[in-house]
């Protein structure tokens, strides 16, 4: 898990994350960029507590390793200004079959567009707002919760 | 001690990081300490969902703190 203050170069990170993987049968990526929103925003400013994002970040990996038998998680965060169309967020993970792989991919970024510990600005103009996650981020991570016990 | 804001809580204050001499004996007191010296800080510390962290471990309530105390106030987070 990293956090990135530089632009990275997705496709890098997936060719060096394939290397030696004799064991395993899939690889999933998710690569995650900044909309303008019709040219809106000019940035996306993310504000993390280092060490302390790294740390709660790496225990949602570990419960996703567990929960989906990942054999390797790699993730990589922007921080501070992004640009649109600059990557924001990526995330990979190796499995010996492809459903853990997929499912991994889309349990973490659930995971980091809802609760992790990030503060994001949006620069709009001369302006600037704190960004909340929707209702539509917490709902797709509600997705994994245990099921309510209908007794 | 070393304390930090995060996200709106260091446009409010106007800082992000601030080493405070003598350091506060408890969290509770730094509380009270930061309220005294800037009231908007002090209530935006009280608000909905602010938690607080002492040397990177989320606490709650009251918490013992030292001169080497790493004190952060971490407003609701927002996801990347």
């Amino acid at each position: 898990m990293r956090l990135s203050p530089e632009p990275f170069e997705p496709g890098a990170l997936l060719t060096d994350f394939c290397q030696d993987r004799a064991e395993t049968g899939a690889v999933v990526s998710f690569t995650g960029l900044t909309r303008a929103e019709k040219g809106v925003v000019a940035a996306l400013e993310l504000d993390a507590y280092p060490g302390f994002t790294e740390a709660a970040i790496l225990e949602t990996v570990a419960a996703a390793a567990a929960r989906f038998g990942l054999q390797d998680v790699l993730v990589v965060h922007r921080v501070g200004k992004v640009s649109p169309g600059e990557p924001i967020v990526f995330v990979a993970t190796a499995s010996a079959h492809r459903r853990a792989a997929f499912e991994g991919v889309d349990f973490l970024m659930d995971y980091l567009k809802s609760r992790a510990p990030f503060w994001k600005k949006s620069h709009e103009g001369g302006a600037a707002r704190w960004i909340e996650p929707t209702l539509g981020d917490y709902e797709d991570a509600a997705r994994w919760d245990a099921p309510k016990d209908a007794g | 001690m070393r304390v930090l804001l995060f996200g709106p809580l260091s446009d409010i204050a106007g800082w992000r990081e601030q080493i405070l001499e003598p350091a506060s004996a408890t969290l509770f007191a730094l509380r009270e300490r930061l309220a005294a010296m800037d009231a908007a800080l002090g209530a935006a510390l009280e608000g909905e969902g602010v938690q607080a962290a002492v040397d990177k471990a989320l606490v709650r309530g009251d918490a013992a703190l030292s001169p080497t105390s790493e004190v952060a106030f971490l407003p609701p987070m927002s996801g990347g």
